[in-house]
């Protein structure tokens, strides 16, 4: 019983279990409707499927919470909702099946108070000290401004896992750094320089997005999804105004769709040339560092010139985007890309060489190919560990719809995948760059914005540079959002790595750590 | 006259220390494409950091505030100890080669101590990281200086330099397998790349940094200084021992001024070298430090035994 789709071989099953699925069309995905207690068994069909989960939130609707979960199988995304009410907000957890719903799940516990039955690990996440056990912030009797005291207290009683036995210590990490770099807690538990286990405790950059979103006009919310994480500005605004865009029925104009995909593809470039400078740099190579920063640095130069903005925020707008390219621009760029690619073809060779360089970058920081499966790992995290995953590729929106690229793909698993994966992925972006400046027709860029219907709603994926950025929009009457849920590549990628840092030496984390660059922000909402 | 010379040594010592490191930072940042930090900077952090003031956890002992004045001290009494300009000192005299090493195991002492006084987790992995370092360390550094000391049969570094000078330019395979031990050694005790690196932010990486994070003020500048007169020393002895003609056998005004222009030429030419191989290498993983030691172990080894074989029956 297999056919092409799918969803069909899953509903039979579903059907033939007595559990009824309603069916909602919504643009670009499904939505299936099924009762709370199922919750659980539906996730055990799904992953005999192998469906991926993609993300999972949850929604104040008057008295009752809507809890939603999306999964996802050869780029066909399905949206499975289940609805509990408020006086008794219980259904049973996926995270016991789904590894990578684990998190995602504390952070609707904390948020809206819903309790998922049986889940393997039900402390806190998202909550630290700045608001108190038994509030709820994504509830609709929350105040928007939160109820801030003076200073809040430092969390100091978070329940860490322990390791006992002779020779085993801790080691704490951040949330502030000796580096200038996000803040995060890592808990390391090492014999020696081995490191026996590692947790994560995150959310210190928790800023209320998901809150502050509630009640934004289309072109405010976009603002704000270009700041959920400062080097993925393009990627989550663009998947927040195309959420809003296919929820309203705007369709953009094909000029603004190119420019949005070079808009995003600059931004992969300048952020992998960052990280792969960053990840020389830990391993002392600051030679390598210094050139990506200098190649990154005259990119960004580039952008500001051309889209008057270094980290291109707010270029993209509700309806399309709000810089044209003219024929000096396009003819800039192309230039760019030809320096770019001269430059690289002069450091690349120097670094492949470099005995000692490779010595430190193979086999480290191994994520075994089930692992990364397991968590549903993405981008350049899943693509070094043969997760052959790419939105562009797998549910293509314009303009890569009518683009030819190769998605690049690695094998080994190690920091030195993840390090040639960006490579590869920097050498398709300036193809795909060059294709859009050639396809680039002209028109407007900007489709005039219809007013949505209350209660309309849509879910949208882009490919942002870390991997695939999930955006679910909700409007209320009157063009206010009434629910805006991003999903970064980071909420999957960083329990992978607590598994990939695994028999690793204390001082090879930092570089582990750098191969994976997850957001804080972005995850932390 | 020649206490004055062996004072004035000493304080050349000390004050040229940050010279040479800010010359070893002006190459490397030449090297990858930066513009260089001007020479004087390393002085203006040490006066920037005597102006702060030090911030000391409550948790610290007597001990943690002690010991930059113990390191600091016990590295100037190694640095009066080897000739920097002229040989035949008095200092170099009373003092030999196991007495600088005692120095620098006393100083590392005390820098442990205080790494682990705090109680973070840092300061401890610090500790111990340098403590197996050194302990492998200082083996392939006096297998190394052995070698020297057989050929010129003393301890004395005065003496072995003035035997060196005497015998005029004899190309001792000893020597090179000596010196090769002792660069590389060089390199692991004064925690550059590829052991360490002085430039991190990275705690997790750190060795030299991790025991000293906890510090501020006055007490990191003397840290700090330490460190870079260590590097100083370290340079000297390379310089000295298997490069040692420029160096005054007379207490002229005119010999002084020729060894101080010989030290200063051979140490920027070391700095040189040393900021190249710093450019092309990345750090090892913690644990290729002891292959690299054990390498240089048997380096001061087949020195020692190509001594024996080839120069000692003459």
């Amino acid at each position: 019983m297999s056919s092409l789709n799918w969803t069909t071989d899953l509903l039979n099953q579903l059907v033939s279990e007595n559990i009824t699925a309603e069916q909602i069309s919504l643009p670009s995905t499904t939505l299936w409707q099924i009762e709370s207690i199922h919750w659980q068994h539906y996730a055990e069909l799904a992953i005999q499927q192998n469906v991926r989960w993609v993300a999972g939130w949850a929604e104040h609707v008057q008295d009752r919470f809507f809890i939603n979960a999306c999964f996802e199988k050869q780029g066909i995304y399905v949206l499975l909702r289940t609805i509990v009410n408020v006086a008794k907000p219980e259904l049973p957890s996926q995270a016991t099946v789904y590894p990578a719903a684990n998190r995602s799940e504390r952070h609707t516990q904390d948020m809206f108070g819903i309790n998922f039955i049986g889940h393997p690990d039900n402390r806190r996440w998202t909550r630290h000290k700045a608001w108190a056990k038994h509030n709820y912030p994504l509830r609709k009797d929350f105040p928007l401004q939160g109820e801030p005291e003076a200073i809040t207290p430092p969390d100091i009683d978070y329940p860490f896992v322990k390791a006992y036995g002779a020779g085993v210590y801790e080691i704490p990490v951040g949330p502030v750094h000796a580096g200038i770099i996000e803040p995060g807690h890592f808990r390391f538990q090492a014999v020696g320089e081995l490191i026996l286990n590692l947790e994560e405790r995150l959310g210190y950059v928790h800023k209320g997005i998901e809150k502050i979103a509630e009640g934004r006009t289309p072109e405010s919310l976009a603002r704000l999804a270009g700041r959920i994480s400062g080097d993925t500005t393009v990627g989550h605004c663009w998947a927040a105004c195309r959420a809003m865009e296919q929820a309203a029925g705007v369709e953009i104009p094909p000029r603004a769709a190119l420019i949005r995909g070079i808009l995003a593809e600059r931004e992969r470039v300048a952020n992998h040339l960052g990280d792969m400078g960053g990840i020389c740099n830990d391993v002392a190579f600051v030679f390598a560092q210094m050139q990506f920063t200098r190649l990154r640095e005259l990119w960004l130069r580039t952008n500001a010139t051309i889209f008057g903005h270094r980290l291109l925020m707010d270029r993209i707008v509700p309806g399309g985007v709000v810089c044209d390219l003219s024929e000096a621009s396009c003819a800039l760029i192309k230039e760019d890309i030809i320096l770019l690619r001269k430059e690289l073809s002069e450091i690349m060779p120097a670094i492949d060489l470099n005995s000692s360089l490779e010595d430190r970058l193979y086999t480290a920081g191994y994520l075994s190919p089930e692992i990364a499966s397991a968590f549903g790992t993405l981008g350049y995290v899943g693509l070094a560990s043969g997760q052959d995953k790419d939105v562009r590729r797998d549910a293509p929106y314009p303009p890569y719809d009518q683009a030819t690229f190769k998605v690049a793909l690695e094998d080994q698993g190690d920091i030195a995948s993840r390090f040639w994966v960006r490579y590869k992925q920097i050498n398709a972006a300036l193809k795909l760059i060059a294709q859009f400046i050639e396809r680039l027709v002209a028109g407007d860029i900007l489709a005039e914005w219809q007013t949505p219907p209350p209660g309309s709603e849509s879910l949208s994926m882009i490919e942002g540079w870390r991997g695939e950025i999930t955006a679910y929009i909700r409007f209320d009457a009157d063009n206010k959002i009434a629910r805006f849920y991003p999903r970064d590549p980071s909420i999957l990628n960083w329990p992978a790595l607590e598994k990939l840092t695994l028999n690793n030496i204390v001082p090879d984390f930092p570089v582990c750590n750098k191969s994976l660059n997850g957001s804080y922000s972005g995850n932390d909402l | 006259m020649n206490w004055l010379i062996a004072i004035l040594q000493t304080t050349l010592f000390v004050v040229l220390a940050p010279l040479l490191a800010g010359w070893v930072k002006w190459c490397k940042c030449y090297l990858q494409n930066r513009k260089a930090p001007s020479l004087l900077q390393p002085y203006r952090d040490l006066i920037k950091l005597t102006h702060k003031q030090p911030v000391v956890s409550e948790q610290a002992s007597w001990l943690f505030v002690t010991a930059p004045y113990i390191i600091f001290s016990a590295t100037v009494l190694a640095a009066s100890v080897v000739p920097l300009i002229a040989v035949d000192l008095p200092t170099t005299a009373s003092a030999d080669v196991i007495v600088m090493v005692g120095f620098f195991a006393f100083a590392r002492f005390f820098l442990a101590l205080a790494g682990m006084d705090i109680g973070t987790a840092f300061g401890g992995m610090g500790s111990s990281r340098e403590m197996t370092i050194s302990s492998l360390a200082e083996p392939a550094m006096l297998m190394a200086i052995f070698t020297l000391t057989m050929t010129a049969s003393t301890t004395n570094l005065s003496g072995a330099i003035a035997h060196v000078l005497n015998d005029g330019l004899v190309l001792r395979p000893s020597f090179v397998f000596a010196l090769f031990a002792l660069i590389l050694v060089a390199i692991a005790e004064t925690g550059r790349v590829p052991v360490d690196n002085p430039a991190t932010h990275l705690e997790l990486t750190m060795i030299h940094e991790a025991m000293i994070l906890e510090y501020s003020g006055r007490h990191l500048a003397l840290i700090e200084w330490a460190s870079q007169l260590k590097l100083l020393l370290y340079g000297v002895l390379i310089a000295n021992i298997f490069f040692p003609w420029g160096i005054a056998e007379t207490f002229t005004a005119k010999a002084l001024g020729y060894g101080l222009l010989a030290i200063m030429g051979k140490l920027a030419l070391l700095a040189i070298f040393m900021a190249i191989t710093e450019t092309l290498v990345a750090k090892m993983r913690l644990f290729r430090v002891q292959e690299y030691l054990s390498f240089a172990y048997l380096l001061g080894l087949l020195g020692m035994l190509s001594h024996i074989i080839l120069e000692a029956s003459r």
